[in-house]
């Protein structure tokens, strides 16, 4: 399954929730305002995600909010290109709202 | 529509009813989802599991009551209403203040049943 967040830890519950319900062999991307937990300040977001889990950020939206050089340590930063292939990697996606 | 091409279609509903129109609309999408004979299921996690509580009454607010609807869906072949405990537990809630028959399950099932999935519809 390819999880798909992109609403900020700080507004609203969806990556606390994602994290809560993904399982190892899951992958994680972070896009839009959610990105703000794929940054060194705001990684604590992601705490509380499962071993096995690879999360990735979406760098396009992470460098428009000018985070491009912040990127938490164990996050993966990937392209329009790399998100497609993250989808067609997996069975399933899901969008948490 | 032959039985090979059914899927296993799960609505997962995160949303208080009336604040948005998430919730109405997810029921209007299950609805049409049991015209194509698909094996369907909703979830009710975080916020979603307000839009179950019994005795809504929105008259007096001038909305749209759209709880009887979650009692109509048995007629529709609907069966399977899963809640996640976790999600009763932290909003005070226990299984009989809901208005319909639900299968109630902890997060850890709960994402093991996402995972069983072929299609994820969030709302």
């Amino acid at each position: 399954m390819l999880h798909i967040v992109n609403k900020s830890p700080a507004e609203r519950t969806a990556l606390a929730s994602c994290l809560a319900h993904a399982r190892a062999g899951h992958a994680l991307i972070l896009i839009e305002d959610a990105v703000y937990a794929a940054t060194k300040g705001g990684a604590a977001a992601l705490a509380a995600a499962p071993a096995g889990l690879a999360v990735y950020v979406l760098a396009p939206d992470l460098q428009a909010r000018g985070l491009a050089g912040k990127l938490a340590d164990g996050v993966t930063a990937v392209d329009y290109k790399g998100f497609v292939d993250l989808a067609a990697a997996q069975p399933r996606v899901q969008s948490w709202l | 529509m032959s039985e090979g091409l059914t899927k296993k279609f799960m609505f997962v509903n995160r949303k208080a009813p009336y604040g948005t129109v998430y919730a109405l609309e997810a029921l209007e999408v299950v609805l049409i989802s049991a015209a194509f004979d698909q094996d369907v299921s909703l979830a009710f996690v975080d916020d979603g599991v307000y839009q179950l509580v019994k005795g809504q009454d929105t008259k007096a607010a001038g909305m749209k009551n759209f709880s009887p609807t979650y009692r109509a869906l048995e007629g529709y072949d609907i069966e399977k209403l899963y809640v996640e405990r976790e999600s009763l537990e932290s909003r005070g809630l226990a299984e009989a203040e809901l208005l319909v028959d639900v299968q109630v399950l902890g997060a850890a099932e709960m994402a093991a049943l996402m995972d069983e999935q072929d299609v994820l519809l969030s709302f």
